[in-house]
């Protein structure tokens, strides 16, 4: 309590820390809001909740963070992990998800729960328990006496991360595999009507998703860190950011990402860093008490 | 006497001849017994009411965190027992340790329903995956606080006081007490699930609308099943940190990614919805776990994510769903369609 105390009153002593903490959340909350598009959109389209979507990131992290260990320049991890992670969820997708689609919900959230742990524990076993981060040798540059510092890894890391953003939004909306995965989300049984194939659709969305997520660890072992167990946090976070937004809302979602970047910046700052995944944690009660409100509400008018 | 009742008698005379049939596994039959307790409970909700939790644990940690509270609150003050820099030696006498732990085992039951009652008000709310995320929430919320509660110890745990009495004693002594209160839970579970208030969680899970249209109390039913569920899984955290002697947040208490998940393998595995699927699938599990899990070297946990994928895939209506579906005339003991906890999704797409 003391200490928060104290941390409240650097922040309103210093204002300038306060948009420090603004930038760097805003620069981290892209990096989310891509990564919850990615769960949204096989939410969206499969009604598949993923939950070993923070394990793919982690994944990639550690694609990246092998590149850096080699000598090469871990930026060059983003598209290569893009590459790998496509494949990966492409074998997964024809393993398992492919087969829960069409059962109940807890199904497929405990089957991609089964992938997670195999995962996270394949990824413990190759690389260690240890906490990982890769070193770009780019410059950070300080402003207002010291008290704003822009690593320029986030600067680059939120410039891919736009970049990523748009090239699959604009996929999205113009590529006939973007139309037809729209339209599969609308009403699946209308498209497969039109010649659209559920099953080519489906294994392309899951295999994007998660070349998403490993484009989007790769940017994560830049600016911040990679952990084997780190994955069940990521995938809570973009829960939250998912639940919170509604799950057809896409610049929801990426409102929501930066706001989930943000908060976390603060929340880290004001708490300290190790009550981190517990701030996560209460802060996805709270949205999820928020949307049952929302629907008493709702629920009120109905009787 | 029907065939529960022979069933049960029987599960008596193995559990009271076991711990001397087989000393030297002792402790590991101890902990079939707590596993069948977490395989039974968790059936509770998520096979006889439809709501999947994946944050039962948290009520295991919570009633071990409790009785370690009280029996150590009762006679020191806690800060001082579990800071790094105690230096006094300290001791439980005989009398000392026993009232701790009777009071510890009994506040451990009463707060792990409080909580659940408490958890209620806001879990219930959600339906469906929701609340398996929510409720996962939770446990890893719980796991963090606790690991940052310098009180309790914070990450490096709590040492629980010494059980007065040779090794042998403390072995069986733990051992009659699991088993107690596994072969407790079944009786009253067996009992529960034939009053209304069993039927009313059916209701419930095959469907909460119109359930509640018919008049019933849902929300109310809801939080009492989980208050249910949850006395005996804070009586065994109470017993299972005693027994281990030393508690700590993440590994021992509040273990999301081992016996928090193990509930709900050792159910699917069984049979969901059963009275005795969960403990076919509990006894299961843990026979092959203990006779599998050394020879995996660190590939033990892979093993298990791949039998949680292999499970929910490829054998969903688990052992006793299995049975009654393939020799109806000797298990089949209700119609068919009940089999199902879930209702057939319709999603018409893939085939």
């Amino acid at each position: 309590m003391q200490h928060l105390i104290e941390n409240i009153t650097i922040l309103t002593a210093a204002p300038v820390i306060n948009l420090g903490l603004l930038i760097d959340g805003i620069l981290i909350g892209a990096i989310f809001a891509l990564a919850a598009y990615g769960l949204a959109l096989v939410w969206g389209v499969m009604n598949v909740k993923n939950l070993a979507q923070g394990d793919f990131i982690m994944t990639g992290g550690y694609i990246a963070w092998s590149l850096g260990r080699h000598g090469i320049q871990p930026l060059f991890g983003v598209p290569l992990a893009f590459v790998l992670l496509w494949g990966i969820g492409y074998v997964i997708y024809y393993l398992v998800v492919r087969k829960v689609i069409t059962r109940d919900l807890f199904t497929s959230l405990l089957a991609t729960f089964g992938i997670a742990i195999c995962l996270q524990q394949t990824l413990n076993l190759i690389f260690g328990p240890d906490t990982q981060s890769a070193q770009a040798d780019l410059p950070t540059w300080q402003f207002a006496d010291g008290l704003i510092s822009i690593a320029a890894t986030r600067l680059i890391g939120f410039a891919l991360a736009v970049i990523l953003a748009i090239a699959v939004v604009l996929f999205m909306k113009n590529s006939r595999m973007g139309q037809a995965i729209r339209a599969t989300a609308q009403d699946a049984r209308a498209a497969r009507v039109l010649g659209i194939e559920p099953e080519k659709v489906y294994a392309f969305t899951f295999s994007l998703n998660a070349a998403i997520c490993g484009a989007v660890g790769a940017l994560v072992v830049l600016v911040w860190n990679v952990q084997p167990f780190l994955g069940t946090t990521y995938s809570i976070r973009l829960f939250v950011i998912v639940t919170a937004a509604g799950v057809g809302n896409l610049p929801g979602v990426i409102a929501a990402g930066f706001g989930m970047g943000v908060f976390e910046q603060f929340g880290g700052f004001l708490f300290g860093a190790e009550f981190q995944q517990a701030l996560i944690v209460i802060l996805l009660l709270g949205v999820l008490t928020f949307r049952i409100l929302q629907l008493r509400r709702f629920r009120q008018a109905v009787q | 006497m029907n065939r529960n009742t022979l069933a049960l008698i029987g599960i008596t005379v193995l559990g009271l001849i076991a711990p001397f049939l087989l000393p030297q596994y002792s402790n590991e039959i101890a902990v079939m017994w707590l596993m069948i307790v977490f395989a039974s409970t968790w059936d509770v909700l998520g096979g006889q009411m439809g709501y999947n939790s994946l944050g039962n644990i948290v009520f295991f940690g919570a009633g071990m965190y409790i009785s370690a509270i009280v029996q150590i609150g009762l006679y020191y003050d806690v800060a001082m027992y579990t800071s790094g820099a105690r230096t006094t030696h300290i001791v439980f006498t005989h009398a000392q340790y026993f009232t701790g732990f009777t009071l510890g085992v009994f506040a451990a039951g009463i707060g792990a329903a409080i909580l659940a009652v408490l958890a209620g008000f806001i879990l219930f709310g959600l339906r469906g995956p929701y609340f398996a995320i929510g409720t996962l929430g939770l446990a890893i919320a719980a796991a963090e606080i606790v690991a940052s509660w310098t009180y309790v110890g914070a990450a490096s745990g709590v040492s629980m006081p010494v059980f007065p009495g040779g090794p042998e004693a403390q072995k069986l002594y733990f051992y009659f007490l699991l088993f107690a209160l596994a072969l407790g839970t079944l009786v009253f579970l067996r009992w529960l699930y034939a009053t209304k208030f069993g039927l009313a969680l059916n209701a419930i899970r095959d469907d909460e609308q119109k359930a509640e249209a018919m008049g019933l109390q849902t929300k109310q039913y809801k939080r009492f099943a989980w208050a249910l569920s949850a006395i005996p899984l804070g009586i065994s955290g109470a017993v299972f940190g005693n027994m281990t002697g030393f508690i700590d947040p993440r590994e021992i208490a509040f273990p999301t990614t081992t016996f928090n998940i193990f509930m709900v393998l050792m159910v699917l595995l069984g049979g969901k919805g059963t009275l005795w699927g969960p403990v076919i699938g509990a006894v299961l599990f843990h026979v092959i776990k203990e006779v599998t899990w050394t020879y995996f070297l660190g590939w033990q946990y892979i093993a298990l994510g791949l039998l949680i994928v292999i499970t929910v895939v490829y054998f969903p209506q688990g052992i006793v769903g299995w049975l009654t579906e393939n020799y109806p005339n000797v298990f089949g003991e209700r119609p068919k369609d009940e089999r199902n906890s879930v209702k057939a999704p319709v999603l018409e797409s893939a085939e």
